[in-house]
């Protein structure tokens, strides 16, 4: 039997200014598979994305990534494993080239010369955006620079892909081509959004993260359609939109 | 282009980087011998504190400093003042980073905007990189240490830092420029002039900076480097109620006291030595001037009845204001010294630790 | 926006100083600036010839001379404390206009003027004929040290960023009626001034998390490299050499 992709459990965390925002959260995602992580604002989404490659430690709790314990010893593997795409595309993309960000994690993790010119063309061709290679990122569009930010970590050959808010700020057509490009890439995902119908577009299963705990496990279009849970829990639908309608 | 209006708008409100030529050629040089150890010393400091966060942080307050010098604080109708940021930069995030971003700063409008000669980098860096975060951050330091450990006194300290800090960096260029000036304008004169202006422009200076510091601190007070230590314990939540969760042991902190107390008796010990150089210095300058022969004219200069010329006021200026220059500078000086020491301390404590780094 | 690849002094054209390797030129243009520096105030002539350098690097560059007077202006401050040295500055007095003038102070003024004009223009050259990319590798390459060409870099990648965040501010100030008038309102800029140095913090930690994502433990991995020809160096060379035979003559004669 093959570990899990990601195993987290009993997870809580405090930031320094003294807000705790993880009160023991438990949550499997087995090889392969796509979930989706809901939850309203301040729900401690992007603290526990922060988990999964150790950036944050020093709560209480264990992160497990491909049965690799996240903690000092293996933190440089881990950050390989778990590729985790920010959501401002300005953060990730802080080298001077389009092609230069893309390299920079295969170059930290030695790679060079031709070797490393075959994975950042792969990696840019991925995401549909091997022209713009020499580019500056910030004369990108903000869909092409989501893209690029998405490249940068495939490049890494991610065990796990972490999305936070892929869909925000992103015209429909830009949206729709992302949606494009990951329903393509074959690697686990874990998605946090706000974005519902998007969620139900491209991943099967759902987790609520509500109050830093896991609130709700299942089906996406389930817990969708839950409308009980689905307020109690601050989330709403887009007007109009029927989960069943396309689930 | 958005970037063009703001660099004119630059080139108005700049306050004045030394340009090639105005300092001689040694002193520069020297001066620059100066920053590239200060800047390195401060390379070792910020990587210890910060660690491999070292480049992205420090380059984004870098980038902070440089926008926020561009923010006008109009004054009254018509004038406008802006931040100098040395003492800013030194209250946010520590004397090792505060120089580095400074350097940087002028590293990079040396380079790409020619604003301050190439030559006159060193100068520049030592005067308003180093000084002025170094003497600010010893008051801030030394002030938040006496005074009760409140939200209220880091203001104020940040108020008393940033007024000192200007008038200092001012008086620590009068100091190369006697030295190494290339024309020989009367000490007293330039040390007036530039300790008047920037007395004025140093209460604009802690006016706006212990607003700022103010502002960051109500919010983020774990930012301040200077006003740390405020966490709460971790909780759990088991079934809606919470529970204390296992702490880790806290990382125990170094004791800043006593290293203070050896950081003030060395600061009389070089105030005394300093003012003594500095009210030396003075004569020794009109010596110069006297075997030149150009004393005579000084004095014929002075007979042509320009009041500021008159010799009675020039000596009396002389010591006084010798008086203030040797505190500013005897502070700044100490405080590299006693960090030079600290360092040396601190890297033979952690030698196993920066060589692992 | 734009700054990144080209920076708001670059021109961009293809000429063989632009195609010198950065580091020949940061080194060309260093040694030329302390050649000038250590000529002797009173060989006029030197800095005639020196501005005749410049002039002819300019054109090599097809650096219109416009572009490089408007430069220029960075130095406007410094003009009116040398235009101050003359009225000022003790000594041998002589009367232009019926103004009575020092001359060790017009001395002064001249060596101030000419020197540091001819440093900014030997750094705008520099700046309008290397690309930012380019200047920081040229900086690394000439062993600045690595963190610190880092911090640069990043400071380069962010400061737009930072200042349209600060612009942005200052929109909704005013959206909201409010306008900076006097000293009573400096409260209100400087909780601006600090929400921006948290928004920057909070933005490094994230690029860090970001950078420590993919691997980053202290060191930029070596992607890039600029290397110069024995050829191009000579080439650069040339300035800062000739400047240095002048500046004997001006020693000498």
């Amino acid at each position: 039997m093959t570990a899990p992709s990601l195993d987290v459990s009993g997870l809580a965390y405090a930031y320094p200014d003294g807000h705790q925002a993880l009160f023991g959260v438990d949550l499997t995602v087995g090889r392969g598979e796509r979930v989706a992580l809901l939850g309203p604002n301040g729900a401690g989404k992007t603290t526990l994305v922060l988990h999964l490659n150790g950036i944050l430690t020093g709560g209480a709790g264990t992160v497990t990534v491909a049965g690799l314990p996240v903690g000092k010893k293996h933190l440089a593997e881990i950050r390989r494993k778990v590729g985790i795409v920010f959501q401002d595309p300005d953060d990730q993309l802080f080298m001077p080239t389009v092609r230069e960000d893309v390299a920079f994690g295969p170059a930290a993790a030695g790679l060079r010369g031709a070797e490393l010119e075959a994975v950042v063309r792969k990696a840019l061709d991925r995401v549909g955006m091997g022209e713009y290679a020499d580019r500056p990122p910030h004369h990108l569009s903000f869909g092409q620079r989501r893209r690029v930010a998405v490249a940068t970590v495939l490049a890494m050959e991610p065990e796990i892909l972490v999305l936070d808010e892929p869909s925000s700020n992103l015209d429909p057509a830009s949206r729709r081509e992302l949606a494009d490009i990951l329903r393509s890439l074959d690697v686990t995902v874990l998605m946090v959004t706000h974005d519902l119908p998007y969620a139900l577009e491209l991943c099967p299963r759902a987790v609520i993260l509500s109050e830093g705990v896991i609130a709700a496990d299942g089906r996406t279009g389930d817990i969708l359609a839950d409308a009980e849970l689905m307020a109690r829990h601050r989330l709403e639908l887009p007007f109009g939109f029927v989960p069943s309608s396309v689930a | 282009m958005r970037s063009c209006n703001s660099f004119a708008r630059r080139l108005i409100i700049r306050d004045v980087h030394v340009p090639d030529g105005f300092i001689n050629a040694p002193v520069s040089a020297v001066a620059g011998v100066v920053a590239a150890g200060a800047v390195a010393v401060s390379l070792r400091g910020a990587r210890r504190e910060l660690d491999e966060r070292t480049a992205p942080l420090a380059g984004l307050v870098a980038a902070f400093i440089f926008a926020v010098q561009m923010l006008n604080f109009p004054v009254a109708a018509g004038t406008s003042g802006h931040l100098l940021g040395g003492a800013l930069a030194a209250i946010l995030v520590g004397p090792w980073t505060g120089v580095l971003c400074i350097a940087v700063v002028l590293l990079m409008q040396g380079i790409l905007f020619a604003d301050g000669g190439l030559t006159a980098l060193g100068v520049n860096i030592t005067v308003m990189g180093v000084v002025t975060v170094v003497v600010a951050y010893a008051l801030f330091r030394g002030l938040v240490l006496v005074l009760p450990r409140t939200r209220r006194s880091v203001t104020v300290a940040s108020f008393a830092a940033a007024l000192v800090s200007v008038p200092a960096a001012a008086a620590a260029f009068t100091l190369v420029y006697a030295i190494g000036g290339t024309t020989d304008v009367p000490l007293s004169k330039v040390l007036t002039a530039m300790v008047g202006v920037h007395v004025l422009i140093g209460i604009g200076e802690a006016v706006i900076t212990m607003l700022t510091v103010g502002a960051v601190v109500a919010v983020r007070p774990d930012l301040v480097y200077g006003a740390r230590g405020l966490t709460a314990p971790l909780k759990l939540r088991v079934d809606g109620e919470l529970v204390d969760a296992a702490e880790p042991a806290p990382v125990a902190a170094g004791s800043p006291k006593k290293l203070w107390i050896g950081g003030v008796v060395t600061a009389l010990v070089l105030a005394g030595f300093v003012s003594f150089y500095a009210s030396a210095s003075p004569d020794g300058l009109e010596k110069v001037a006297a075997d030149k022969g150009i004393d005579a004219k000084v004095e014929e200069h002075a007979a042509a009845g320009s009041p500021l010329a008159d010799y009675g006021v020039k000596d009396v200026d002389n010591a006084r204001l010798s008086g203030g220059l040797a505190g500013a500078i005897g502070v700044g000086a100490t405080l590299a010294v006693g960090t030079g020491a600290f360092w040396v301390v601190r890297r033979r404590r952690t030698s196993q630790e920066t060589a692992a780094v | 926006m734009g700054s990144g690849h080209a920076h708001k002094l670059y021109r961009h054209a293809h000429s063989p100083v632009h195609e010198l390797p950065p580091h020949t030129k940061l080194a060309a243009v260093l040694g030329f600036v302390v050649v000038v520096v250590s000529t002797p105030r009173e060989a006029v002539w030197a800095f005639a010839l020196y501005a005749l350098l410049l002039g002819a690097v300019a054109a090599r560059a097809r650096v219109p001379a416009g572009f490089l007077l408007k430069r220029l202006l960075i130095e406007v401050p410094f003009v009116a404390f040398a235009l101050l040295m003359p009225f000022v500055v003790p000594g041998e007095q002589t009367t232009f206009l019926g103004v009575s003038l020092s001359v060790p102070g017009l001395w002064g003024a001249w060596n101030v003027l000419a020197k540091g004009t001819l440093g900014v223009a030997a750094s705008v050259l520099l700046a309008s004929t290397t690309e930012l990319r380019a200047l920081l590798l040229g900086l690394q390459r000439l062993r600045l040290p690595p963190l610190l060409v880092q911090i640069a870099s990043f400071m380069i990648r962010y400061g737009d960023v930072i200042t349209d965040e600060m612009r942005r501010m200052s929109v909704a100030r005013r959206s909201r009626g409010f306008e900076a008038r006097g000293v009573r309102h400096w409260g209100v800029l400087a909780k601006s001034a600090g929400a921006l140095f948290i928004r920057s913090y909070e933005r490094g930690e994230r690029v860090h998390l970001a950078m420590v994502s993919r691997g980053y433990t202290g060191t930029m991995p070596v992607i890039d490299e600029v290397t110069a020809t024995r050829a191009q160096w000579t080439y650069a060379a040339a300035l800062p050499l000739t400047a240095l035979l002048i500046c004997l003559l001006g020693w000498t004669l």
